[in-house]
């Protein structure tokens, strides 16, 4: 990519695989994130930076939007029913907010008591969300960038194969001052992430997305 | 930790078959509805029945042993329902993980609803309706004035009433599930008002799995088409027997199963 296809390019910071990541991005500034390698899902929580009750609501979003997927334009909308950024630009098509965060324990009940010791997107949350006074309680029902969960009529509900090829990318435009948390998920029991966690890369400018 | 060709290999192997598992086998396993006149509750099993009315909300206790019956008393209300363990108000119910660990967010009668912690809130034990919402959730301020023109009473106003008299407060407002609210989703992802799968009298019994401080607020669905559709709802506490190692809500999956096991280890 050119310098000068990212203007204003403010951050950049390449989040290694299976580590948390937070940062807070004024009105107006835009997060891209890049799947670097293909594949990978980011689990993404978003609380307004001036009132962190006030946050990210998985619900609101679909009602608002009157359809079940984060694609271009959608609007990522709090639970007092505020706009907190939109999805400006997006090359890949497809991403998830009905799924939730992997944890030990949902790990566990999914896939086998053996897979509660393994890493997870829970983890990352609770770890990143310490540094700003949140705790578990304060984990709602969390964005899926990348990751492939069709509903289909009858209700089944399947995470399965990323259709994000390496160095796509989603850009999220703030719309007020937001924290932005991202878990880089460490789930090797689906194929959220192709069985294999890879790196990703985060990127903010002040302009919105392209 | 990079994994390995064979590990993918394996794991993706294990995927594909708790998939096949959950999509194929589980559904043939779930119970008929109930009918609208079955499961009648003996008079000496009722604890407490309070009617809501609509725009309404109520807050209950609901232990092991104990079932929730929630009736849709003219087939116009939806019951939007949180739950927290009452021993511990930081677990409480995850939309997310019921849809996602059962394969389906069609969740009926046979079914279950787990806890953030991997555990078993409730067994939907019984369920005339079978159409749910764990998607869209309650109304909000917003969504009222969308559909009549004025404010009114919504599902988001009652719930932060609600917690609030519990000692909880807006950081312990999850996703909520939504009874008797027929939200289907076409192929593209666009939701559907399933008209005509709601009738006056349809009923679920949320089987306590664990000690629960209970919300249910009864407004009108935000994506219910009808501008003033609303009805009473009528909740009815009663006594039920504990789920037995053959239960079958509890052996609908291999996931439910292990929900239950764990779940019995906080009250071994």
């Amino acid at each position: 990519m050119t310098a000068s296809a990212v203007p204003d390019l403010t951050y950049a910071f390449d989040i290694p695989s299976e580590r948390p990541w937070s940062r807070v991005l004024k009105k107006g500034q835009t997060l891209r994130i890049i799947d670097s390698e293909g594949q990978q899902a980011v689990d993404a929580l978003l609380y307004c930076a001036g009132d962190l009750t006030e946050r990210y609501s998985s619900q609101d979003t679909m009602r608002v939007q009157g359809s079940a997927y984060i694609e271009l334009g959608t609007r990522l909308i709090s639970n007092r029913g505020r706009v907190m950024a939109k999805i400006t630009s997006d090359s890949c098509g497809r991403h998830d907010t009905s799924a939730g965060c992997c944890s030990c324990e949902s790990n566990a009940v999914r896939f086998g008591e053996a897979t509660k010791y393994q890493h997870a997107c829970r983890e990352n949350f609770i770890l990143e969300l310490s540094k700003h006074g949140l705790t578990k309680r304060d984990i709602v029902s969390n964005l899926n960038f990348f990751m492939n969960v069709p509903i289909d009529p009858s209700g089944n509900f399947t995470v399965v194969d990323g259709i994000s090829a390496p160095g796509n990318h989603v850009d999220a435009t703030a719309e007020m001052d937001v924290l932005f948390v991202i878990s880089n998920c460490p789930q090797v029991n689906n194929p959220c992430n192709g069985f294999n966690p890879t790196p990703i890369r985060v990127e903010i400018r002040d302009a919105p997305g392209m | 930790m990079a994994q390995t060709q064979a590990q993918i290999a394996e794991n993706r192997r294990r995927y594909e078959e708790l998939r096949a598992a959950g999509q194929e086998l589980t559904p043939k396993r779930l119970p008929e509805l109930t009918a609208l006149d079955g499961a009648p509750i003996p008079a000496n099993a009722v604890i407490h029945r309070e009617t809501v009315p609509h725009g309404w909300y109520t807050t209950l206790l609901l232990r092991r042993g104990e079932a929730l019956r929630i009736v849709d008393d003219t087939g116009q209300a939806s019951v939007s329902v949180l739950a927290w363990r009452e021993e511990d108000t930081s677990e409480r119910i995850n939309c997310a993980d019921t849809i996602k660990v059962q394969w389906s967010a069609a969740i009926s009668k046979g079914r279950v609803i787990f806890s953030d912690m991997g555990r078993a809130v409730f067994s939907l034990i019984e369920d005339s309706c079978g159409a749910h919402d764990l998607l869209v959730g309650g109304s909000t301020p917003a969504s009222v004035i969308a559909a009549t023109g004025a404010s009114g009473r919504n599902t988001h106003e009652n719930f932060l009433a609600a917690v609030s008299k519990i000692g909880l407060d807006v950081r312990d407002i999850s996703p909520c599930i939504t009874f008797f609210a027929p939200v289907g989703l076409d192929d593209a992802g666009r939701f559907l008002w399933q008209e005509g799968r709601k009738r006056a009298g349809d009923f679920v019994d949320l089987r306590a799995e664990m000690n629960l401080i209970v919300v249910a607020s009864n407004c009108k669905h935000p994506l219910n088409p009808q501008p003033l559709a609303g009805g009473s709802a009528t909740l009815i506490k009663h006594r039920v027997p504990l789920a037995t190692r053959e239960d079958l809500c509890r052996t609908a999956s291999p996931e439910a199963m292990r929900a239950f096991d764990f779940t019995d280890r906080l009250y071994a």
